[in-house]
């Protein structure tokens, strides 16, 4: 196989893990505030949705980004509003959400399938470091939203681990009677960790639909938004585990278009006559897998994933 | 009388609370003043978690006033009464097990920008000003009930409130902690703050406390200013009422059966891996009470779990009916005749959710089938039987468990387990939390079921009740039986002191 090959498979590794870092960044939040969402398939595909034809209305993928974000922190408030003010189950909701988002999407995009947008994001060539061999291409000359993922990374984890909201967030998540007694409010914290992890999906599809593959049509995310769901898990709720994560799921996503046109032999195994499909579902065998091991470890701890997850609390019951 | 509402630190005055089908406080007064520790004292269900849930911001009052250091408020959540001066600690400690020692404290107020040093030292010198040490680095979840009190103590301390409200704050304490708490509650009391302590153990009350106020079914119905002049029998009487109070009377010295449950040197660890019992032997024979005494915590939780399966032992022995059990189900123990009520009513003993009747049937539901099929009616029966036997209040028979008081869901739990004429009933805690009638009626069907034949290992933190009912008192230190009395009447502070761990030869 070709040089040329092999870096457009670590180039498009870092573009996958970009997308599935961003949308699992944003389920972490909202799962380490106590709010399970499984609608982050949905949020992802309105996201992509939105994001292409504020594109192609504006021109500006940056307007066009933002506007999915925003629209990712809408339908995520709806799962707020349902799941924690209301207090329906957030299984149920979050469901509800990835069925009726994935329906929403493909009505209000029904009239741009096929279209194509005038710009989209370019890639930013750092001075210096894009020139190196290998390394340059694969980290150094990617669009912004890579960047910027990896800033947003540390952002969430220096909020997480460093400062009062971030205290809060991760109490929440363990237990709302304490949190509440303590003084903040459950509900705010849970919706803004809701809306806020919304939009981080939303914007997740917008990069697919903006840049990854331009266009938009019905079913486009794919599965990426369970992959996401599933990552969290792998990334036992950690930023800097989820980003390792990330970088392995981005790895069998871009292997798997790519998988039957390698002509080599691993263990004397025809690498290309694996089916795409089995690999499709590697991510999930290595979560279960990973869930199962640090299960074990906690055995005699408290459990990994944040306690309160998925019970939602009203606090005059007795 | 003049308003003297300036004069008192709290003033909770008319409260009325209402749930469905209950009403928790009907009209309740509770007046604290600056630099005492006052005394909240009443049965169960008398009202006073609820009287202190307004206080604390938790309850909105459906009617009355609250007044704090002489102003009106009006809470409408635990943030507004924590920032007007009132710290609680609940019953159930509000900890995150997974933060740590500082976050726990600083939680709800801390700096925007979280300095773990910093703020660990600032919460070492606030524990070091008050001589309650903890280490602020570790979990919550690697500490002793005791030193979560004490973070619970200090969360109160670093938002500096002038009211400290404790609910049944010694019920998790070995005594050696609770004369500690006392240390720190009269120290707080000389910084002028309050400290509204709620307890139904008399001899801590008199001990630690200056004033009493007394609540019986949501009302206030004596208030005491000055606890040195009143004694403890009159303190039990006011908060009874009329209803006495007394235990069952012992029944009479049996002969005793064979031997039907016997442990041979089992030991076992707890949830966490760390060894919970060490060598542990012991009978029990049919028609007999064996009483189990110690300070919670110190593995009776998991002995009653290693006799009924729910546990594996890391060594030793368990025979059921002269058969080796140790490998056997809960299920299958069951099946030989091994009832067992459980510490936790609801959760382990009852599922809140499903009706009296599913909850009756779920032992016995193979006597109720046909085939494959369950028989409802079979089922009804079953359970209408074991409600009129019981005494079980229970309304609806189709309607969930979670709407029955607590002595009615124990009535139903422990009717169900005796349902099959067992052989050995295991009972953790029969009577914690039921009011006096529930208490006497628990009792009296373990006596008669003693006197059936059965064998009965009662577990219970209550020693009065493990006095007048058993044949035989095992006192647990560490994991470890370190004392065993017989029927003849020992003294408390001998058996105190082994509970402690100090056993005199």
């Amino acid at each position: 196989m070709s040089e040329a090959a092999l870096i457009g498979l670590f180039v498009a590794t870092v573009q996958f893990g970009t997308l599935v870092f961003l949308a699992a960044l944003g389920e972490l939040i909202a799962e380490r505030a106590g709010v399970l969402n499984l609608g982050v398939e949905g949020m992802m595909t309105m996201g992509a949705v939105s994001g292409f034809m504020v594109g192609l209305e504006t021109g500006s993928p940056w307007a066009a980004f933002f506007a999915a974000a925003a629209v990712g922190s809408l339908v995520g408030g709806f799962h707020a509003l349902v799941s924690v003010v209301l207090g329906a189950d957030q299984v149920v909701s979050g469901l509800a959400l990835t069925i009726g988002g994935l329906g929403l999407a493909a009505y209000v995009g029904r009239n741009v399938v096929g279209e194509r947008p005038e710009t989209q994001f370019t890639d930013l060539g750092i001075a210096g470091l894009a020139d190196i061999p290998w390394i340059g291409e694969i980290f150094f000359d990617q669009p912004p939203v890579v960047y910027l993922t990896v800033l947003l990374g540390l952002a969430v984890w220096f909020v997480l681990a460093r400062t009062r909201l971030g205290l809060a967030i991760r109490a929440v998540g363990e237990s709302a009677p304490t949190t509440d007694t303590a003084g903040h409010s459950v509900m705010a914290l849970r919706s803004v960790a809701v809306m806020v992890g919304g939009a981080f999906a939303g914007a997740a599809g917008s990069f697919l639909s903006l840049y990854m593959a331009p266009g938009w049509t019905e079913g486009m995310v794919a599965g990426r938004g369970w992959i996401a769901v599933a990552l969290v898990i792998f990334g036992a709720w950690r930023p800097g585990r989820l980003a390792l994560g990330a970088l392995l799921f981005g790895f069998t996503l871009a292997l798997q278009p790519r998988l039957q046109t390698f002509d080599i032999e691993v263990l004397g195994l025809d690498v290309s006559s694996i089916s795409p499909a089995l690999l499709g579902i590697l991510p999930f065998v290595l979560t279960v897998v990973v869930l199962v091991i640090i299960s074990w470890r906690h055995r005699h701890r408290p459990s990994v994933a944040p306690a309160a997850l998925g019970l939602p609390y009203r606090r005059e019951e007795r | 009388m003049a308003s003297t509402d300036a004069d008192y630190a709290v003033w909770l005055r008319g409260i009325e609370k209402r749930f469905p089908g209950v009403i928790a406080c009907a009209g309740a007064d509770l007046r604290v003043r600056p630099g005492t520790i006052h005394a909240l004292l009443g049965e169960n269900g008398a009202g006073k978690t609820t009287m202190v849930s307004v206080l604390s911001g938790v309850y909105r009052p459906d009617g009355g006033e609250v007044w704090v250091n002489g102003q009106r408020r009006f809470f409408q959540s635990p943030a507004d009464a924590i920032a007007a001066g009132v710290g609680m600690v609940y019953q159930e400690f509000r900890l995150v097990p997974t933060l740590t020692v500082a976050e726990n404290i600083v939680l709800g107020a801390a700096p925007g920008l979280l300095r773990s040093a910093e703020i660990e030292e600032r919460v070492a010198e606030l524990s070091a000003a008050y001589g309650m040490a903890a280490d602020p680095t570790r979990p919550v979840w690697q500490l002793s009930m005791g030193e979560r009190q004490r973070v619970e103590i200090l969360k109160a301390l670093w938002r500096n409130a002038s009211v400290l409200v404790m609910d049944e704050p010694t019920a998790v304490l070995t005594p050696g902690e609770a004369a500690e708490l006392g240390l720190t509650l009269k120290a707080m009391a000389e910084d002028g703050r309050s400290i509204i302590y709620i307890s139904h153990k008399l001899d801590q009350v008199v001990a630690f406390c200056d004033e009493a106020t007394v609540l019986r079914q949501g009302k206030t119905v004596a208030t005491v200013d000055n606890l040195d002049d009143v004694d403890l029998s009159s303190l039990a009487e006011m908060m009874v009422g009329s209803s006495g109070g007394g235990y069952v009377q012992r029944p009479p010295a049996l002969e005793a059966g064979p031997e039907v449950l016997a442990l041979q040197g089992i030991s076992a660890l707890n949830d966490r891996g760390l060894p919970a019992l060490a060598d542990i032997n012991m009978t029990v024979h049919s028609g007999e009470i064996v009483g189990i005494v110690g300070v919670s915590g110190n593995g009776q939780k998991e002995l009653a779990e290693v006799v009924t399966g729910l546990r594996r032992p890391s060594q030793g022995r368990v025979t059921f009916k002269e058969q080796d059990v140790t490998e056997a189900s809960p299920a299958d123990r069951y099946r030989l005749g091994l009832a067992y009520v459980p510490e936790d009513r609801i959760g382990v003993g009852l599922a809140p959710k499903m009706s009296v009747v599913d909850n009756a049937v779920v032992r016995s539901y193979r006597s109720q089938r046909r085939g494959l099929m369950l028989v409802m009616a079979k089922c009804v029966q079953f359970c209408q039987d074991l409600v009129e036997r019981f005494g079980v209040r229970a309304g609806r028979l189709h309607d969930p468990v979670a709407g029955l008081s607590g002595g009615n869901l124990q009535r139903l739990l422990l009717g169900r387990e005796l349902a099959e004429q067992p052989a050995v009933l295991v009972a953790a805690q029969p009577t914690r939390g039921l009011d006096v009638q529930g208490v006497a009626a628990i009792q009296s069907h373990l006596a008669d079921q003693r006197a059936d034949g059965v064998g009965i290992l009662l577990i219970s933190e209550d020693l009065d009740e493990l006095l007048a009912l058993s044949d035989r008192l095992l006192v647990m230190f560490e994991g470890r039986v370190v004392a065993e009395y017989g029927p003849d009447v020992t003294p408390r502070t001998v058996i105190g002191e082994a509970m402690a761990g100090q056993v005199r030869a």
